[in-house]
């Protein structure tokens, strides 16, 4: 198992869900994915598809102002 | 997963600004693990021909001068204000600047989502043109009644 982590706090739509997508693509069922984010659209979107398609969000920490890390179990 | 959701765009515009709203739906929806066709038609084919400049390809005078004029990737002019071309590139520059994809980005993006590509048999055949004259990711070359099929039960866009 491991962890692999994902900055997208650069990105926007579409890409911010786009990237976290080909980044479970990558890993395998266990595995751990952290995407950290910014508020708005990536932090209510990200982990809303993710779950949508079959993963686990674990926990959605606070990192400073207006970032977050989202960590994703690839499900 | 046969319950998958389902969305086919038509894009029949070259232009480049809508050729990023096509690609910008296509890889979102895709990412959001729907199933996505692409089709393409007439001017839009500008956009998957594989010689990226100005080219003269096709088969026959008429068909080689219009494929010229229609240019490809490169050429895709803004549909407003393009200023004889500058405008895309500007703009392009402008979403590098404020880190939004670009469209190449989305058009990778959406090939490795899986995205299924496919352009319009009747206009590749008015321009004189063949599978091979565009970029391999080109699935198949289908007509109307295909396209009707693989698009059934989701939703269709045209641009």
């Amino acid at each position: 198992m491991k962890t692999v982590r994902l900055d997208i706090t650069k990105d926007h739509c579409p890409m911010t869900f786009v990237k976290t997508k080909l980044e479970l693509e990558k890993l395998e069922k266990g595995d751990i994915l952290e995407v950290i984010l910014k508020e708005g659209e990536p932090l209510e979107n990200v982990p809303k598809t993710v779950i949508e398609q079959g993963n686990k969000v674990l926990e959605i920490k606070k990192l400073q102002d207006n970032i977050h890390m989202v960590i994703i179990e690839r499900g | 997963m046969n319950n998958k959701k389902k969305i086919s765009i038509v894009l029949f515009s070259g232009d480049f600004d809508k050729a990023i709203a096509a690609f910008t739906i296509a890889s979102g929806a895709a990412a959001v693990n729907y199933e996505v066709n692409l089709f393409f038609t007439f001017w839009g084919l500008n956009v998957l021909k594989k010689t990226k400049g100005r080219s003269a390809i096709g088969k026959g005078f008429l068909a080689r001068t219009f494929n010229f004029l229609m240019g490809g990737f490169k050429n895709l002019p803004l549909s407003r204000l393009n200023f004889a071309g500058i405008s895309p590139k500007l703009l392009t520059g402008l979403m590098k600047k404020r880190n939004v994809a670009t469209l190449q980005e989305l058009i990778n993006a959406a090939i490795q989502l899986n995205v299924n590509l496919y352009a319009c048999e009747m206009s590749i055949n008015i321009l004189g043109l063949k599978k091979e004259d565009f970029i391999p990711e080109v699935k198949e070359i289908l007509g109307v009644a295909k396209f009707l099929n693989l698009s059934e039960g989701g939703e269709i866009i045209f641009i």
